[in-house]
């Protein structure tokens, strides 16, 4: 019998592709969370690298701009000692015209091990995967509205290190959800570790409602939305990708969605607030509460070399 | 020496005595996870010596990744005191190829520069493929290729020998 099985995963079970944390198992996840606490601490040593990806070339593929994160998956190919090369795709082969699997050929041809991919267009990683030699390895860094898994990982990682445990939490997720790839990943994965409750808070416009077909519940009213959370988990308004009027103005949506002191009280006292970057001050976060106690927001960055180191060592030890 | 003889709690208190003869002045103890770790715990309270032993994953520096992949739930390396310039004694609790010992001793470089590194093992099972040997052994045991052969811990802190023959 012919079966499909998930192209993230070997016939073992074993991760060999990151592509989307739709899909994996909790092991998978655990496995991944783990082996982050790991290399969590490579960065307090005198050599900060250790050798498992020596020898192999990552190759970053940035379609679509970011400095964030495209650093820190460098910083994660290099304290794992592989040889780092960014192409700055956008300005090069395809804006002459070139399709992505040709590129993927002649990037391939130069010896590639590993492709970390960023594109505007959802589902462009798994194309890679498909097509790519086996002993080549993909890591999604981002694919247009549909998957950001490393980040929605590194979310887990910073929910697990503030929190322990997944199974009492409530964990609200706020803004603009309907453009956010790091949402949907943030829902696969607190769904697949069994965090209880999941709500999903914004306007109507930003929320889409088939959320509650996930077991998610959705609230557009924030006080509701917030109240008795032990995660917060801000998104930024996405202006690059709103098109048309979702929004009424900026200072509206702050005044209503914002997260502000008085809003956060509505939470446990001890509630995070997490934010995947970069963050619009004035509106969806108020700076004291991007500055404050409560804030994990920087701790997140620090994790998310962990975590990338976690997912590149593992899904490079596992053969096709 | 049938495996069936292997006294671990008599090896221990062999360990105890040469680990006190080959330890330097001044020296530290670093256990390689997961049994090694389990007998520094023990050496550092029967030794008096001050402070937490180090305890060092042979994880990250393993020379098997390409064909076996990451090691899954091996804790991380925990070194509670200064490495450069200390004398260190390495222990572990069975020394067979001496990878994981090669291993280890990168991981423990990569926090400094050792005055020395001193090997101490309750079993050494032969079967060398590097050259590495300890200083000290409290038995010496020849066992078939597919056996297996690590320390265990029962919930009262009492070591025995676990025993796993591989499926051919």
């Amino acid at each position: 019998m012919l079966s499909r099985r998930n192209p993230q995963l070997n016939a073992h079970g074993e991760l060999i592709h990151l592509l989307s944390i739709e899909g994996l198992p909790r092991a998978v996840l655990t496995q991944i969370l783990d082996t982050a606490g790991t290399f969590l601490s490579v960065n307090d040593r005198e050599v900060k690298k250790v050798p498992l990806l020596r020898g192999k070339s990552v190759f970053n593929l940035f379609f679509e701009n970011s400095t964030r994160t495209r650093t820190t998956f460098e910083i994660a190919a290099k304290r794992l000692s592989a040889d780092v090369i960014n192409l700055d795709i956008a300005r090069s082969s395809t804006a002459k015209g070139e399709s992505l699997l040709d590129t993927i050929a002649n990037l391939s041809a130069m010896h590639a091990d590993m492709f970390v991919v960023r594109h505007s267009e959802s589902g462009a990683p798994y194309l890679i995967a498909q097509h790519c030699a086996p002993h080549v390895h993909v890591v999604n860094a981002g694919d247009g509205r549909h998957a950001h898994p490393t980040q929605g990982l590194l979310d887990m990682y910073t929910i697990r290190h503030y929190k322990r445990d997944f199974a009492q939490l409530t964990v609200a997720i706020v803004g603009d959800i309907v453009h956010s790839r790091v949402a949907r990943s943030d829902i696969h994965a607190l769904t697949t570790l069994g965090v209880p409750e999941i709500r999903a808070v914004g306007p109507k416009t930003l929320v889409p409602s088939d959320l509650r077909e996930m077991g998610v519940r959705v609230c557009h009213d924030m006080a509701e939305g917030i109240r008795g959370a032990d995660v917060i988990i801000m998104l930024r308004l996405q202006n690059e990708r709103m098109s048309g009027a979702m929004l009424p103005s900026a200072g509206e949506f702050f005044k209503n969605y914002g997260l502000t002191p008085d809003k956060l009280a509505l939470a446990k006292p001890d509630a995070i607030v997490m934010h995947p970057g970069p963050i619009n001050r004035g509106v969806e976060i108020d700076s004291s509460v991007a500055d404050g106690r409560q804030s994990v927001i920087l701790p997140q960055v620090t994790f998310g070399i962990a975590v990338r180191m976690a997912v590149m060592s593992i899904i490079a030890g596992n053969n096709a | 020496m049938s495996t069936l003889l292997l006294d671990a709690e008599a090896l221990y208190a062999d360990l105890l005595s040469g680990v006190r003869r080959v330890m330097p002045a001044g020296g530290a103890l670093v256990g390689v996870w997961s049994g090694g770790a389990w007998l520094v715990e023990r050496l550092q309270r029967d030794l008096k010596l001050e402070g937490a032993p180090g305890v060092i994953s042979s994880a990250l520096h393993r020379d098997d990744f390409g064909s076996r992949g990451m090691a899954a739930g091996a804790d991380p390396t925990q070194l509670p005191f200064e490495i450069e310039g200390r004398a260190i004694v390495l222990v572990d609790d069975v020394l067979y190829t001496g990878r994981t010992t090669r291993a280890a001793i990168n991981e423990l470089f990569d926090f400094g520069r050792p005055a020395s590194v001193t090997l101490a093992v309750l079993v050494d099972r032969g079967g060398r493929e590097l050259p590495i040997e300890a200083a000290f052994s409290a038995a010496r045991v020849a066992l078939p290729r597919e056996q297996r052969l690590s320390l265990a811990r029962d919930e009262a802190g009492r070591f025995s020998f676990d025993i796993k023959t591989k499926a051919a």
